[in-house]
């Protein structure tokens, strides 16, 4: 559905992507995993044509078609949606307002009160703060907000910038539910995270990104076998010695 | 004399609320502040007294041509000279616009001259109604009502309409405007136009409620500024209330303490606006959630 080859993405002089390629089928959850400042945000803004004459090089593919290149607002009409990092929501425009923005680009009225209703019934709260300032939501509610104001363009795929980023173990449990939920009901994931263990206990499969270079990709299962992933990204150790210390530095094998 | 100087002073601020609302509108959008935004009005108000006195064209015809002349001169203006300034600061799109202002004021020194002119308008400054025992100009009458009605066709626009919707999402966010698809460049230009035709009716009631020359604007510019302030830069109504007051203020005091020192009141709203509350009259606050 996805295909990103070998694109570069620099920000003035520095490049923060340094030859990308993935691949994401339609049906599935996909995860990128990484450590702060490896390139996930940036993927995800190149993919959805937000930084201006970027990707540098490469291609991206999306549903047989070229996308590089394409502006944010073509690329929304083919079908990609983005929750952004941090939420974004509009913070003086009613909830109500939000969710309706996400339906901006699209004219038919009946099938934007069934997405309407979709995502009430994935967060009833939101139509208990319908005529409330986005501003004022909790941070949880402002994530499902985000959520749903993406579901509203009716996205074929959903790109998520860490959903769980601030929230509560419980309401970081219950958005990757609900993504789940998203996900059974036909539209494909590209779930961006920090936190692996939830990540890869719902993704098909994933992508460890490191210094804007693909590191590992493989099904969660083998990445959970996986000594670097799991020392790195899951904090699990197995070489301790009695003493609780770690004997030997261990050296990831990609280096 | 006390209802009829408020009357007068309403009417008058009223004009102020209209001006400084296209300046917020912008301000909100792009953080700018259009200097050029009275000699724009000024222009457009040329342009409507050119049709009628020159082409005998219409009052309403008038009206809508500059209506259309307002909206392109707006839009215009931001896609050639503003959209083109290579990574812009606020800074230099400000001095862009004071750039514009004295190439506006220019123009129509040079194409009307200096002479004072009056401005055809199919309601007289003479003749008065007489409302609840309160005798006001029939044109006070007439500017008080336009500016209320055109508040309340924008305040719809802004609440209702979705691009209104758009443009205050694009206001609040760019970055997830554009991730909902929304243009925001275009939504820019919009800003522009609207902005520069809500200026264009200050004009023509300016210049109806007094005379049409190339600097009948730089007072009143002053005088919304001061408005805009009073509405903390950001609030649509509280600007409008701003100007509303601060056109009744003057007028009382030029007509109780000193006429001389009417204009100076603007300022001393300013000052006292910045040192009390600046964030606004009506500003409302929300809390930003990390
Ligand atoms: N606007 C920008 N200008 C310059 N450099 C940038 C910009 N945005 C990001 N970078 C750099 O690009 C690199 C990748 O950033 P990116 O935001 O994609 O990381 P990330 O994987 O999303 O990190 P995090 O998990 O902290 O969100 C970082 O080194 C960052 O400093
Ligand atoms: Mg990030």
């Amino acid at each position: 559905m996805l295909k990103v080859k070998n694109i570069e993405t620099l920000y003035g002089l520095i490049m923060a992507i340094r030859g990308v390629s993935l691949e994401v089928q339609e049906g599935q959850i996909a995860a990128i995993l990484g450590a702060n400042g490896a390139g996930k945000t940036t993927i995800l803004k190149t993919i959805m044509g937000l930084l201006e004459d970027q990707p540098d090089k490469g291609t991206i593919e999306f549903l047989g078609k070229r996308i590089d290149g394409k502006d944010a607002e073509e690329i929304v009409h083919l079908g990609i949606s983005y929750v952004p990092e941090g939420r974004e929501v509009f913070p003086e425009l009613s909830v109500d307002e939000n969710l309706r923005m996400g339906a901006y680009t699209r004219r038919d009225k009946k099938g934007i009160k069934e997405d309407y209703d979709r995502v009430i019934s994935h967060f009833p709260v939101l139509s208990e703060r319908k005529n409330q300032w986005a501003g004022t939501l909790s941070g949880g509610e402002q994530q499902m907000l985000a959520i749903g104001r993406a579901l509203m363009t009716r996205p074929k795929l959903l790109m998520m910038d860490e959903p769980s980023l601030g929230l509560s173990p419980i309401l970081v449990k219950e958005i990757f539910g609900i993504t789940k939920m998203i996900n059974a009901e036909g539209t494909t994931i590209l779930l961006v995270e920090q936190n692996a263990k939830m990540a890869l206990k719902i993704s098909s499969y994933a992508f460890v990104l490191e210094n804007g270079r693909i590191v590992a990709a493989n099904t969660p299962d083998i990445l959970l076998q996986d000594e670097d992933v799991k020392e790195f990204y899951l904090g699990i150790r197995s070489e301790e010695s009695v003493k609780g210390y770690q004997r030997w530095k261990k050296k990831k094998r990609w280096r | 004399m006390l209802g009829q100087l408020i009357v007068s002073g309403l009417a008058v601020g009223a004009c102020y609320s209209l001006l400084a609302l296209a300046m917020v509108i912008i301000y909100k959008t792009s953080d700018v502040l259009n200097f050029a935004q009275g000699e724009m009005a000024m222009i457009s108000t040329y342009v409507a007294f050119t049709l009628m006195e020159s082409h005998h064209v219409p009052f309403q015809w008038a009206v809508i041509l500059t209506f259309l002349f307002a909206i392109l001169l707006g839009a215009s203006f931001e896609f050639v000279f503003l959209r083109q300034a290579k990574e812009p600061t606020v800074l230099g799109l400000i001095i862009i616009t004071l750039g514009f202002e004295m190439i506006l004021m220019g123009f129509a020194g040079w194409k009307w001259g200096p002479d004072q002119r009056s401005l055809d308008f199919p309601v007289s400054n003479i003749e008065t109604y007489n409302l609840f025992g309160l005798v006001m100009s029939k044109i006070n009458f007439w500017t008080i009502v336009i500016s209320l009605v055109l508040m309340f066709i924008l305040f719809l626009f802004f609440r209702y309409t979705k691009v209104g919707v758009a443009m205050r999402a694009t206001q609040q966010n760019q970055l997830a405007a554009r991730v909902m698809g929304i243009r925001t460049k275009w939504i820019l230009s919009f800003t522009w136009a609207i902005s520069s035709m809500v200026g264009a009716v200050a004009g023509m009631l300016i210049a109806a409620l007094g005379v049409l020359d190339p600097t009948m604007m730089m007072d009143p510019l002053l005088k919304s500024f001061a408005s805009a302030v009073l509405g903390g830069m950001t609030s649509l109504p509280g600007t409008a209330v701003g100007g509303a007051m601060l056109g009744i203020i003057e007028n009382l005091f030029g007509g109780y303490v000193s006429l001389a020192f009417k204009s100076v009141v603007a300022f001393a709203v300013i000052v006292l606006m910045l040192c009390i509350k600046p964030s606004g009259l009506l500003a409302k606050h929300y809390v930003k959630k990390v």
